[in-house]
């Protein structure tokens, strides 16, 4: 339907302040590497060169303090959270071992890129080291990093950033941390991506109901948990959020007018477009990969079906047809397909189709119940869902090329509304297991559990790009 | 005859005591009225002058006069309650929205909003699904008694608000629930 556009004044934001009243809008870039000066041959080209250790042995990585170039207390604390954000963010991949940063504290730290007691890191049994250093400029740290082969004693990938705030200098060492994964490993880290989810954490009771309600609006925060921020405000009940590619969209429905509508929140202008209107409900949108189109489910015909449209709300196009429940759809890594999950075998099932809404086919047959299907992204091609497990449900993968099924929770409480990290390898969900629901992240084969909020209760997790 | 007398003054006495303030003093009962027929009654005691009387008399109907909020906090439509992963309506849930189309049939200009709620079992997004369900199967009843379809309303909150937030079937069951709200009178 027609898209309007609300301009939300974020004036608190601008200023680059934490807190939030209003959408958030960061306003500093993402910090952005430059090539470095110094001990690094002369080429024109990035130079990054690959570690290597023995065959079938993971590399031994280890991450010091950074050294502060000014004696600001700022700086010294930016200092120690870039590295230890740094060593958590490569230990998070498991591509390589970090070792524990207590048994390096009386290593001494390089005076220049010259000077690095590659015996002692070699006596620790690093294959790696980070050495980096932070500087005040003004506003903003400049931060420079070595990723030095300590056999070879060579810089395998130096870089140098820029625009790392104070507010933020995580932001620094998950910069730092996906340069090391793509250089060493060729491997899309997800340092930089974020979660959206939606929380009643801000105790706010509805209006307009006599029933006891409270809100629950849409929020996000770092993969890692940090920098928890709120996105809606209107006070009502907003579930099911979804990242644009782009990752500067979210996409949602919101009961602000007591009909579920798809809005658009464009978090870093601080606007929000309207999709749907109040005449009849619309419900889990998603994005296609490439940002054009939206899939969800709607009752306009009656019944909840999946549709389609373009992203501006125009072009609305039903896909199926079916008197059973259609709904909980996703699409393909490619975008040429979309999973759903569809009743109408009998029980909620994961079924799959082409996106003009043919060649309809069920792929889950083992569990009595299966819904919120997620597509991983590539190199892996499976479909993770909740499916039913006792009274709860656990997260499981399905190998569309094997058919094969593994579960990679362990029946601790219900686990649900899985969502695939953009470089597949990680799985956030949402988990009862510590009573109320959470937000958790795990590898994809159930290790590496995280747990992500602590505050209220939280689901409906997305994972951006 | 004098035992009959003291009963009546001992019950008096009673009646008077109970009565806080009255001094207990015996008194004789007045002869019990005659049963009202049309043409004897007897005259209605005057009202305490407390309240003006109004002009013309009170419609008499409490529920009109109320603000939506008071309405619906006290509501003349009742949930209808559901089995599990169920939108049948049994024969409870048939008489609440026989019961409930005579009070729409009453105020013909209110219209509904019907929420489909769920409890905490099953998946929250097929939760959305189910509760749409049960709203609309209750719509497609009240329907069938002869109500204007424009004036009901369907929106499914899934298990997003329970009625009751514990963790066993006596909450349960209290959440599986199609409940109306009156959105305009």
């Amino acid at each position: 339907m027609n898209s309007a556009r609300i301009f939300i004044v974020s004036a608190a934001c601008v200023a680059g302040i934490g807190l939030l009243a209003q959408n958030p809008a960061p306003q500093t870039p993402p910090p952005t590497p430059q090539q470095l000066e110094g001990p690094v041959p002369q080429q024109q080209n990035d130079i990054s060169l690959e570690i290597k250790g023995e065959i079938g042995a993971p590399l031994h990585y280890a991450v010091p303090d950074f050294r502060a170039m000014t004696p600001d207390p700022e700086t010294a604390a930016a200092a120690k959270t870039i590295a230890e954000v740094l060593w958590a963010d490569l230990a998070y991949e498991r591509e390589f071992d970090l070792i524990p940063r207590d048994t390096y504290r009386t290593i001494p730290q390089p005076q220049s890129p010259n000077d690095v007691p590659f015996d002692r890191w070699r006596e620790l049994g690093a294959d790696g080291v980070v050495i980096g250093t932070v500087q005040r400029t003004g506003n903003t740290f400049h931060v420079e990093m070595r990723l030095y082969d300590v056999k070879n004693r060579t810089v395998a990938l130096g870089k140098a950033y820029d625009n790392v705030t104070l507010r933020n200098p995580r932001a620094g060492a998950h910069a730092i941390s996906d340069d090391i994964h793509e250089s060493q490993r060729q491997l899309r880290g997800v340092a930089r991506t974020k979660l959206t989810f939606v929380s009643d954490r801000q105790n706010e009771r509805l209006g307009g109901t006599v029933e006891k309600r409270d809100s629950k609006e849409v929020y996000v925060t770092d993969y890692d948990g940090a920098n928890q921020q709120r996105v809606t405000t209107n006070g009502r009940l907003n579930i099911s959020p979804n990242w644009s590619p782009d990752g500067r969209s979210i996409i949602y429905s919101s009961y602000m007018k007591i009909v579920p509508q798809i809005l658009v929140s464009n978090i870093y202008q601080g606007t929000m477009d309207i999709l749907s209107n109040d005449k009849s409900q619309g419900l889990l949108p998603a994005f296609s990969p490439d940002g054009t189109r939206v899939v969800f489910m709607s009752d306009r015909d009656g019944q909840m079906e999946i549709y389609l449209m373009n992203r501006d709300g125009s072009g609305v196009r039903r896909l199926t047809n079916h008197l059973a429940d259609d709904g909980s759809p996703t699409w393909s890594p490619t975008g040429t397909q979309i999973a759903f999950t569809s009743n109408r075998s009998g029980r909620p099932q994961i079924w799959v189709m082409d996106t003009d809404g043919l060649n309809v086919r069920r792929i889950t047959f083992s569990d009595s119940w299966a819904d919120r299907a997620t597509w991983s992204p590539a190199p892996y091609n499976e479909i993770a869902y909740a499916g039913q497990s006792g009274p709860g449900f656990d997260i499981k993968i399905y190998d569309v090329a094997t058919g094969q099924t593994r579960v990679v929770t362990d029946g601790s409480g219900s686990n649900e509304s899985p969502a695939f990290s953009p470089n597949g390898r990680h799985i956030a969900f949402t988990s009862t297991r510590q009573g109320k629901a959470q937000i958790y992240t795990m590898a994809r084969d159930g290790k590496q559990l995280t747990r992500i909020t602590n505050s209220g209760a939280n689901t409906f997790p997305n994972w951006s790009r | 005859m004098p035992k009959r007398i003291l009963v009546l003054v001992l019950l008096s006495v009673m009646a008077a005591a109970c009565h806080k303030s009255v001094p207990p003093v015996a008194r004789p009962t007045p002869p019990a009225p005659p049963p009202p027929s049309s043409t004897t009654r007897a005259p209605e005691p005057p009202a305490p002058a407390r309240e003006p009387i109004p002009p013309e008399p009170l419609s008499g109907d409490a529920v009109a006069s109320r603000s939506l909020d008071d309405l619906n906090r006290d509501s003349p439509l009742k949930p209808v309650f559901f089995e599990y992963d169920s939108d049948e309506l049994n024969d409870d849930g048939r008489a609440v929205l026989q019961a409930n189309a005579a009070v729409l049939k009453k105020y013909p200009t209110w219209t509904i909003t019907i929420e489909g709620h769920c409890d905490e079992r099953g998946t929250a997004e097929y939760n959305l699904a189910l509760g749409e369900r049960r709203a609309v199967a209750s719509r497609t009843y009240l329907v069938s008694l002869g109500l204007d379809p424009n004036r009901l309303r369907t929106v499914s909150y899934g298990s997003e608000f329970p009625f009751d937030p514990a963790h066993q079937e006596s909450a349960w069951s209290r959440n599986r629930r199609a409940h109306f709200v009156i959105t305009a009178k």
